[in-house]
């Protein structure tokens, strides 16, 4: 037998401490020995005593003999857990701690016998391949596999069967080859691991799933059907022809509507252009429309502010500023003149131009209304400054116009173009100097409009309109002599005297004022050339302007840049009244609703309004209109409404509103005379002079 | 013989009167009439004996230009009654003896 051979089994003769594990081995042992015994004296076994023995015990040589009592002792043994052969000081070298250390667990377990079993279950899968694997060979190894089995049912079987065993293996060994040859036939499928094998499966879960589904609307979808043949075709195209001569027909009386078409579209062209102007005339009126809503509070100023305030002062009055005008193209030019219109009492002219030597240039004529104070009304450009302007009295559509140049020109209102209908030029005796005034005068006797103007050079020049022409004819020519001509005839003195200012009386048709430079103003007659009627050394500068009182046929007013304003009798040639305004005086009106009333502007921007009959020396209204540095250069009164117009050199022109006291009387002094009218204001103006001249004749005398 | 002469020239007349299109209901855009109207015409003068070729080639090129699917019947004499997709039928006469309907259906 192969067993005892085995490492395992020798141990476990070693460990065999217990009577039970001892029976097995001591049997083989008697076995062995018998086999031996055997080997060595063939006679002993060839008696066969051994059969006959029977029951014997065999018993090792070396086995102490123990008596039956001895035998019977019982000997109590624990047995535990711990193998007493293990070694308890094993050391082993740390290389962490770099030191032996002793190894703590030991192992505590002993293998006593190990024996691998060759047996198979005959129900088995490994035992039914064996057999369909030796089905061919079963004859020749069933009497081995039986000795097999007998071999390990018994094993005290003698030697042969020890063979039969190592042949066994030996022939599972040599079917070896053979079974490689049956292999080639049937092809062995891996046998799986029954004992340790173990099926898993895992699903993912499942997003859930939907359905949806949509359809779009098909195309709309009409039936058409018909029938054709030859002959409906044929209508077809008889009709279709038959329509086309028609057409054809058509077409030519088409043609001439067509011309006339074009006539009219033409017509229609020239209407549209009028159409613009229609439409421009609408928008004029929304413009005013929107203007009068924005300045909404100035035309109630302008209709209803009465100054409460006048009440409790007597003799003084203000001015309300009201609306502004300026047109932004004029922004660098200053106002050289200022003139109502007649017949349109919210409609005025403005003259632009500029007094400066140094500056000259274009000039502007606008017409501003009181209705629109954003944007003039008519607007002129001109190649020379303008210095001086006046509309017509009764054809308050023309304006006369004085340029720096020299030339008068004569505009039309009614006729929209820029150019003026009438100019003066170097041939139609133009004047050499600027024109510093234009006054329109009464038709002559062949009904032809006139005008004078009056210029630097010394000439007065009356100019006639007559069919497209511009007549001229000198009036007066202003000579220094004419004025000075007692005594002082030696100086040499250039014997011109610009003109500056001129005025024409109210009634007495011929008569005349100018003013000149040298500060005189000299008493003219349209019938007399050669000489004045009267001088008056009226100013020590130029004469900025000279009027006749709207009222009082003898009483004209005269301002200066020498800061004076002079009330003058053309009777008497000293001045009535001179007011000092202490600045220079630019320009001086009288009222037109009082003989006693004037207004005048100064250079520093101070509007100064006098009424004799509440104070005779002093103003009753000074108030600056515009900042300082602003000079104001004209004034005028409007004929109707109490406002005044104010010029400066930056080409605005202010209007304001005069507070009651400054337009009329107080009430207490008014009572007594309620009845109005010119006589009225005559009267009230020789009273003032009348005591004048009572006080100066005894001075004078 | 002069009658026949006579029927020959009016023939004759008739034939070359005749040979424009003459659209006789349509309900396509503008554009799209003229394209299908002019295809037609040069369809049916390249195939003037042989109006399957002609139908076949106007099909076609109608299915190019305008998408599928279009349908079109040409003959000297037929009835019909069509269903179509609206804004999509030309039915019209050439050279004075054929009569030609497009149309669309999918």
């Amino acid at each position: 037998m192969p067993v005892p051979q085995k490492p395992g089994t020798v141990r476990s003769k070693q460990g065999s401490n217990t009577h039970s594990l001892l029976k097995a081995p001591a049997v083989k042992g008697a076995k062995v020995s018998s086999k031996k015994k055997d080997d060595e004296d063939g006679t002993e076994t060839g008696d066969g005593d051994e059969w006959t023995q029977g029951k014997t015990l065999v018993k090792p040589p070396d086995q102490l003999d123990l008596t039956e009592e001895e035998l019977k002792e019982e000997f109590t043994r624990i047995l535990t857990a711990s193998n007493p052969h293990a070694p308890q000081n094993i050391v082993r070298y740390s290389f962490k701690e770099r030191c032996y250390k002793p190894v703590s667990s030991v192992d505590q377990l002993a293998v006593h016998f190990v024996l691998e079993g060759n047996l198979l279950h005959k129900d088995s899968d490994e035992a039914r391949r064996q057999r369909a694997r030796q089905g061919f060979a079963e004859e020749k190894t069933a009497t081995e596999t039986e000795n097999v089995a007998e071999n390990e049912d018994k094993p005290e079987t003698p030697a042969d069967g020890v063979e039969d065993a190592g042949d066994a293996e030996d022939g599972a060994g040599e079917e070896r080859p053979d079974s490689v040859d049956v292999q080639v036939g049937k092809k062995e499928h891996k046998i799986t691991n029954q004992f340790n094998f173990s099926e898993r499966a895992s699903q993912t879960f499942n997003n859930p799933q939907r359905d949806r589904s949509c359809q779009t609307e098909p195309p709309p979808r009409a039936t058409f059907s018909d029938t054709v043949n030859q002959w409906v075709i044929y209508d077809a195209y008889v009709e279709e022809l038959q329509k086309q001569e028609k057409s054809k027909e058509k077409q030519k009386t088409p043609k001439k509507e067509e011309d006339k078409g074009k006539k009219k579209k033409t017509v229609w062209v020239e209407s549209q252009s009028d159409d613009i102007t229609k439409v421009a005339k609408v928008a004029k009126i929304i413009e005013r429309m929107v203007t009068q809503n924005t300045f909404d509070d100035i035309a109630q100023d302008f209709k209803y502010f009465e100054d409460a305030s006048d009440e409790f002062r007597e003799l003084e009055g203000t001015l309300l500023p009201l609306w502004k005008f300026h047109y932004d193209k004029a922004k660098h030019l200053s106002v050289t003149a200022l003139c109502w219109n007649q017949k349109y009492k919210d409609l005025f002219a403005v003259g632009l131009g500029s007094y400066e030597f140094t500056k000259q240039g274009r000039g502007m004529l606008l017409f501003y209304s009181l209705k629109n104070s954003t944007y003039p009304e008519y607007i002129f450009h001109t190649n020379s400054g303008v210095m001086c302007l006046d509309i017509h009295k009764e054809l308050s559509y023309l304006v006369v116009v004085g340029f720096y140049d020299g030339s008068v020109a004569v505009y039309n209102l009614k006729e929209d173009r820029p150019q003026p209908v009438y100019k003066s030029t170097a041939k139609s005796g133009k004047h050499t100097d600027p024109v510093w005034q234009v006054k329109w005068q009464n038709d002559d006797i062949d009904k032809n409009h006139n005008f004078f103007s009056v210029s630097s050079d010394g000439r007065v020049v009356s100019w006639t309109l007559v069919k497209n022409e511009l007549l001229f004819t000198d009036i007066i020519k202003l000579s220094v002599e004419g004025a000075v001509s007692e005594g002082q005839e030696d100086m040499k003195i250039p014997d011109i005297a610009g003109g500056t200012s001129f005025d024409f009386h109210k009634e007495i048709d011929y008569l005349f004022l100018v003013g000149t430079e040298e500060g005189k103003i000299h008493k003219c007659s349209k019938s007399y050339s050669s000489q004045f009627l009267e001088t008056y050394t009226a100013h020590s500068l130029s004469v900025d302007a000279v009027k006749w009182n709207h009222f009082h046929p003898k009483v004209f007013i005269s301002c200066s840049s020498d800061w004076t304003v002079k009330i003058w009798d053309h009777t008497i040639t000293s001045p009535m009244f001179t007011f000092d305004l202490n600045t220079a005086v630019s320009d001086v009106a009288w009222s037109p609703y009082s003989s006693t009333v004037f207004a005048a502007v100064t250079i520093d921007g101070k509007v100064h309004v006098f009424d004799l009959s509440i104070n005779k020396y002093e103003a009753i209204c000074q108030q600056a209109v515009v900042s300082k540095k602003t000079k104001l250069t004209h004034i005028e009164f409007n004929p109707v409404y109490p406002i005044i117009i104010v010029g400066d050199d930056r080409g605005y022109v202010t209007s304001l509103k005069l507070s009651p006291n400054l337009r009329t009387k107080p009430k207490e002094k008014k009572g007594q005379e309620l009845p109005k009218g010119p006589e009225v204001e005559i009267a009230k103006l020789e009273k003032l002079l009348s005591l004048l001249r009572d006080t100066e004749s005894p001075v004078q005398k | 013989m002069a009658e026949t002469a006579e029927s020959k020239k009016e023939e004759a007349d008739y034939k070359r009167l005749h040979s424009f299109p003459l659209i006789r209901h349509t309900d396509m855009p503008e554009e799209m009439r003229l394209e299908t109207m002019e295809l037609c015409v040069t369809a049916c003068e390249k195939f003037a004996a042989n109006n399957e070729s002609a139908a076949r080639i106007i099909k076609e090129s109608m299915d190019k230009k305008f998408g599928s699917s279009w349908h079109v019947v040409i003959g000297e004499g037929f009835g019909f009654e069509i269903t179509h997709e609206v804004k999509n039928l030309l039915y019209m006469f050439f050279g004075g003896s054929l009569a030609v309907c497009v149309w669309k259906c999918s």
